[in-house]
This record gives structure tokens, C-alpha cells and sequence, in this order.
């Protein structure tokens, strides 16, 4: 398990153009060792979902600042469940108001990060997951 | 001069070599704080500015206000004749909710219009366009036909009021429903004044809303110039940003260094076009970041205004002198907010909003303190409107042009930063220019390292922010600040607009508008042209963007990071 490579993929929902922080939290992870695919802008939740399909990650983290997250979020995870992705670990960083984050929590965005996120506390909440995942995975397999 | 004459400048300059030499010493043997003494930028900071740091050749280099090369300014006068607009940019939900807070904006003392647009109109959709789902309305005003427009400008003089629109890829199309929207106001297009931004350059750079491939979106940017030129000769064409790309992460070099780098570009297609290049200058302005770092920041509009002279004056051949000044917006810095202790941020914007001042701008937005968190609340809006009230009446500083000559480290800054300046300028000649450079992603990649950088700097606490990784309170604790919502209504009533005007208008003319720009795209024809004729027929920006789109195919940014 120690070398298995966690598989991330940060997408950009939406028509929202703002990816300074997408592409900062992307170069991040890989320094920390994971394995990143950044979607590119202006993607459609079936465009993620896709893309997530091809790519078989472990992770979909999204990113947005449009304020369309209520929308959006939960129609990733729709496309995903839709393509038998409905197992990979979600998460998602943003201009998010905490009512929001509690509303996304029950749809399946357990952990949403707002401004002013240390990057490296993002990475180590993946880790953890995905560690506690695979423990699970290999004591129920 | 006499011997006693020549032996009192002898002792003086032994005394300051000796007083330099005891300083040097003092310095070295000094116990210094933990600290990492770099600009915002992280541009290596002296301990001391001296002459000799800070050589400049006043006549060439400085000059005199509204003189050549306007390090001190553009207007002779600076602030005494007149000071800076104050441009609030505002626009969220229906175009009537806009109306509404345009109206308290013009009510409450501010002298120009500026509109922000939402998503969908940013990049050239209708509110009931599949890709608009949950954005119509949510960052700026829905606008999707000329029909939208009049009810955003209803009840304002269209003659008397200069509106800012901050649109790019669809710049041209926006243009022409606010002529459009003037005319059936009736006023002259010759009366309105305003500004497009329409810098798609900055937009493949960095903020990311586009609707075309580089070379049809920078057609279009030379329709519009020829277009104004006769028809809307007060309007001023491109604002020329920086602000997007600072805030995408760059360092103040890069952002005056890309910005004038896109604004020489666009130079380049005018004349390219068969224009006379002091036909369409005077009208190009600018708009830049104005950050933390106060007099990095003071010291890069004072170089913007030099740079662009001198460019202007001896590489492009201007005899106008309007073509010679760089005539700027400034806003304060989004990315420097915090949502930690928001009110904090009052304080922040305040300092950006005093070097914009100290650096010469002609107007200026100040940002509200919960715009990390939301949409900014009337309450924060009018604080910071008052900030700048503040700046321009009560604190003295608006009655001497550029106060800060001569000051041995400002004009070092100024120097550093036009020297990091024409260093990019030679490196983006090397990869071919301007379009080269973004279809490799060069441009994008430099702002993503220091955007990279600077995070890496703040996590590690070299670079300090306040209530961020210093003077941290518990999360939970922070009082909660009224949240601004936008009401989803907005988009169902959008779309119930919009299913009404399709109803209402004649199909005909609106396909044989459509027609007519399509053949435009074919045979060069002038799009504005076009597109207010277009407007009065009451073609939606999705069907005009929609022909664009087919004709010249959209733009696919290359993926780094």
C-alpha cells in the first residue's frame, strides 16, 4: 500500500475562469507525491465525470468561485454515480459559506475548503482518507 | 572656488565616505529581526536607499506632470484640477437588482458606472443557455440582449454618466447593446462616454473568459477601434489589465511587464489594420492592481507611465502626446483580503488605495471587506466608498503631483522595475511575441510560479498575513458577517425573459442579422458594425457569440501547472 500512488483529479465546474488556486493546489499534491490531472476550465459535470472515468482516479476535487457550487456539485456527483464512479473521494475548495459546505456535506462533499486553506492541511486530509480507505479495503477484501 | 571652498567639499565627501563606512559597520555587527527583507514581490530590499541607488536624469527621466515621459503624472494639474474618478464596479443578480445599486452608488457620490457581468455573460451565453446552469446572475449581471441593457440603464442619463463595462471575448457585442441602448434613449453614440475593457490578451494570460481563438478576438479588437474612432469618438476602446494577471499570482514586474507587453500588441494590430497610430491611442487605457506593497506598487505606475512614453513616443513613431500617457484604473487588490477577520480588510484596501493615489491614478475602485466571503452587502460597499472620500478630502495628500520623487527609493524601485520590464519585453520578442508566447503557455506559466511561490511564502510564514499566520483568533470565534445571496429566482426569471423576447421579435430579421455578421466574419466586414445593427433587432449574445464561435473557432488554453 505505501507505494500505491493516490490518483487526484481537480476540475474546474463551471464558466468560472479563476484558477490560481486549481492550479496551485495541483502542483501541490504532486509535490506531495500524487498523481494529478487537472481538467482544464470550463467544464460541464459530465466533462469531469468523463474525465474521471478515463483517468480512474481515487479523487475529484473541484474548484469554484462563480458562487454555482449548489448547482454544480451535486450534478458532478449525479454524472460520476451515473459512470459507477460514485466510490471516489470528494472534495472541493472555494468562496463557500458554511450553510453551503453543511448542505454539500449530505450529498456526499464531506470536507470542503474555504479561502485561506493551508494547501499542505488539503493534502494531508487526502492522505488520511485515502489511507483510511484502503485499510478498509484490504481488511474487508 | 576658493581654497577654503574646495577644502569644505573635500571634508564633506570624506565625511560621508567615513559616514558610510560607519554605518556599513553598524549594519554588520547589528543584531537584525527574523525576518526576510523582500518585496511582495520577493524583489531583494535594502537596507538603505542612497543617491547613489537611485540615479536618474531629471529631465529624461522624471520631467514634469503632463510632461514627456509623465513619471509624475498625466494632467499638469494632478489632483488640484481634478481628483480620480470613483468607480465602483458593481452588478449582480437581474439587470433591475443592478439598476437599483447603480442608482445608490450615483446617490451616494460616485461618479462613474462600472458593471460586472456574470459568468454566462462573460463568455458569450444566454442565461438559458444548458451552460449558464446555476451562474446566471451569481457574480455580476445577467446581460442577453439589448432588452436586458435598457432595463440596466433605465432612469440613468446615458449622456451624462461614463460606464465601465469589464467584458472581453464578447466585449464588441456588449458595446453594441449599450449604442443601441443610447440611441434608444436618444443619445448621439458621439455623447457616450465609458470605457470596454475588451483585452482578450490578459484573458488567455489569465483570467480565462474568452470566446474565440487569438487572432478573430484581436480582429475584433480593431473593428471596435475603427469603428469608435468614427462613430463613438469619446469612448475609450481597451482597457488594457494587469489586474487579472496580478491577481492570478504575477509579481508587480510581470504585471507591468505583460500588461504594456498586450498593450504594444494591440498597438501593432491597429497599425497593422491600416491605422494611423495616433488615430486610436489616445483612447487605449489601462488598469492595474494596486497591492500591499506600497511603494513597489507607487513605483509601478510611475514606471507603467515612463515605459509606455517612451515606447510609445520612440518605437511607434506617436507625435500626439495623448498617445504618450498612460491614462489608468486602478483597483486594490482582491487576493490580498482575507476571510479571517474580515474587517481587516478595511485596512488593507485603505494602504492599496493610498498608493494608487500617490502613484498618479485617474480612477479607482476599492474593494469591500467581505468580497472573500460573498458578494459585497450595501453596508460594506458604502465603507468602502468612504475609504476613498477619506483619501481625497480629509488626509491632505492630493494638493502636490507625485509626492514621492525623488525619494532615493522609490525612484530605485521605479528603475528596477522598468529594467525587470524591458527584460520580459526582450524575452517575449525571442519566443515570437505575444501569441506565441500564450499558445506555448509561457506567459501562464510565469504568473503560476509566483503565484506558487507566494503561497509556499505564507504557508511558511516568510511572508506574513495577518490573521492568516500571525495574530491567528479561533475560526469559530470570528463574528459572522451578513452574507449577500443572490436569490435563484434570478435565473428562472432570466429565462422566462428571455423564452418571452424569442417569442415577441420578428425571426426574420433576426436571421438575417445573424447572416450579416456571419458573411462579416467571411469577408471582413466591421463587426461592431454589425452587431449594433443586430442589437436592434434583438439578437441575443448567445446567437451572435454562437456564429462567432462557428466561424472562428474557440480558444483552447494550453494545460500547465
Amino acid at each position: 500500500m505505501a507505494d500505491r500512488k493516490i490518483r487526484v483529479l481537480v476540475a474546474k465546474p463551471g464558466l468560472d475562469g479563476h484558477d490560481r488556486g486549481a492550479k496551485t493546489i495541483a502542483a501541490v499534491l504532486r509535490d506531495n507525491g500524487m498523481e494529478v490531472i487537472y481538467t482544464g476550465l470550463h467544464q460541464t459535470p459530465e466533462m469531469i465525470a468523463e474525465t474521471a472515468l478515463q483517468e480512474d482516479v481515487d479523487v475529484v476535487g473541484l474548484s469554484i468561485l462563480s458562487g454555482a457550487h449548489m448547482t454544480l456539485f451535486p450534478r458532478v456527483k449525479a454524472a460520476l454515480e451515473e459512470r459507477g464512479m460514485g466510490h471516489v473521494l470528494l472534495t472541493g475548495g472555494g468562496i463557500i459559506s458554511k450553510e453551503d459546505m453543511a448542505s454539500l456535506a449530505d450529498v456526499g462533499f464531506v470536507k470542503l475548503f474555504g479561502p485561506g486553506t493551508r494547501t499542505d492541511d488539503i493534502a494531508e486530509w487526502i492522505q488520511t482518507a485515502m489511507e483510511a480507505r484502503w485499510k478498509n479495503e484490504e481488511v474487508s477484501g | 572656488m576658493s581654497n577654503i571652498e574646495t577644502e569644505h567639499v573635500k571634508n564633506a565627501s570624506v565625511k560621508a565616505v567615513d559616514a558610510r563606512a560607519t554605518w556599513e559597520e553598524a549594519m554588520r555587527g547589528a543584531k537584525l529581526r527574523d525576518a526576510e527583507f523582500t518585496s511582495i514581490s520577493g524583489a531583494p530590499r535594502k537596507p538603505l536607499y542612497t543617491p547613489e541607488d537611485a540615479r536618474v536624469d531629471y529631465a529624461n527621466d522624471l520631467g514634469y506632470p503632463g510632461q514627456f515621459p509623465y513619471t509624475r503624472g498625466v494632467h499638469p494639474t494632478m489632483y488640484r484640477g481634478r481628483l480620480w474618478t470613483m468607480r465602483q464596479f458593481a452588478g449582480f443578480g437581474s439587470a433591475q437588482q443592478t439598476n437599483e445599486r447603480f442608482k445608490f452608488l450615483l446617490d451616494h457620490g460616485t461618479t462613474g458606472l462600472s458593471v460586472a457581468f456574470d459568468f454566462p455573460t462573460l463568455m458569450g451565453y444566454d442565461s438559458d443557455s444548458p451552460r449558464s446552469l446555476g451562474e446566471v446572475g451569481q457574480v455580476g449581471v445577467a446581460i442577453s440582449s439589448l432588452a436586458d441593457m435598457e432595463v440596466l440603464m433605465d432612469g440613468i442619463p446615458m449622456g451624462d454618466v461614463s460606464t465601465s463595462m469589464t467584458i472581453n471575448g464578447p466585449a464588441p457585442i456588449l458595446l453594441a447593446f449599450y449604442i443601441a441602448c443610447g440611441e434608444k434613449q436618444g443619445v448621439d453614440p458621439k455623447l457616450l462616454r465609458g470605457t470596454v475593457q475588451n483585452d482578450i490578451l490578459k484573458e488567455y494570460e489569465a483570467q480565462h473568459a474568452w470566446l474565440v481563438e487569438a487572432e478573430p478576438a484581436l480582429r475584433m479588437i480593431t473593428d471596435v477601434m475603427e469603428y469608435c474612432s468614427e462613430h463613438v469618438p469619446q469612448w475609450n476602446t481597451i482597457s488594457i489589465s494587469g489586474y487579472h494577471i496580478r491577481e492570478a499570482g504575477s509579481t508587480a514586474a510581470q504585471e507591468l511587464a505583460f500588461t504594456l507587453a498586450n498593450g504594444m500588441e494591440y498597438v501593432r494590430r491597429g497599425v497593422a489594420a491600416g491605422m494611423d497610430v495616433d488615430e486610436f491611442a489616445p483612447r487605449l487605457s489601462f488598469f492595474f492592481d494596486a497591492h500591499l506593497d506600497f511603494f513597489e506598487e507607487i513605483a509601478k505606475f510611475r514606471a507603467a507611465r515612463r515605459i509606455w512614453a517612451r515606447k510609445m513616443r520612440d518605437e511607434f513613431g506617436a507625435k500626439n502626446p495623448k498617445s504618450w500617457m498612460i491614462r489608468f484604473h486602478t483597483q486594490t487588490a482582491g487576493v490580498s483580503l482575507t476571510a479571517q477577520q474580515p474587517e481587516n480588510n478595511i485596512v488593507r484596501t485603505a494602504v492599496e488605495a493610498l498608493a494608487a493615489v500617490l502613484g498618479g491614478t485617474q480612477s479607482l475602485h476599492t474593494n469591500s471587506m467581505d468580497e472573500t466571503l460573498a458578494l459585497p452587502t450595501e453596508k460594506s460597499v458604502k465603507i468602502a466608498l468612504r475609504t476613498q472620500q477619506i483619501l481625497a478630502e480629509e488626509i491632505e495628500v492630493t494638493h502636490v503631483a507625485d509626492p514621492l520623487a525623488g525619494s532615493y527609493f522609490v525612484e530605485a524601485e521605479t528603475n528596477r522595475l522598468e529594467e525587470e520590464a524591458e527584460a520580459y519585453f526582450a524575452e517575449i520578442d525571442r519566443r515570437g511575441g505575444v501569441v506565441p508566447s500564450i499558445h506555448s503557455g509561457y506567459i501562464q506559466r510565469e504568473i503560476h510560479h509566483s503565484a506558487v511561490i507566494y503561497q509556499r511564502a505564507v504557508e511558511k510564514g516568510t511572508k506574513k498575513v495577518v490573521g492568516v499566520n500571525q495574530h491567528v483568533e479561533d475560526v469559530d470565534a470570528a463574528p459572522e458577517i451578513e452574507i449577500h445571496r443572490i436569490d435563484p429566482a434570478v435565473e428562472s426569471e432570466q429565462r422566462e425573459r428571455l423564452a418571452a423576447l424569442r417569442a415577441k421579435r420578428d425571426d426574420a430579421v433576426v436571421r438575417s442579422e445573424l447572416d450579416a455578421i456571419r458573411s462579416a466574419c467571411k469577408d471582413g466586414g466591421n463587426l461592431l458594425e454589425r452587431f449594433v445593427s443586430a442589437a436592434h433587432a434583438y439578437c441575443t449574445l448567445g446567437e451572435i457569440a454562437e456564429v462567432l464561435r462557428e466561424e472562428f473557432g474557440e480558444f483552447h488554453e494550453p494545460s500547465i501547472f
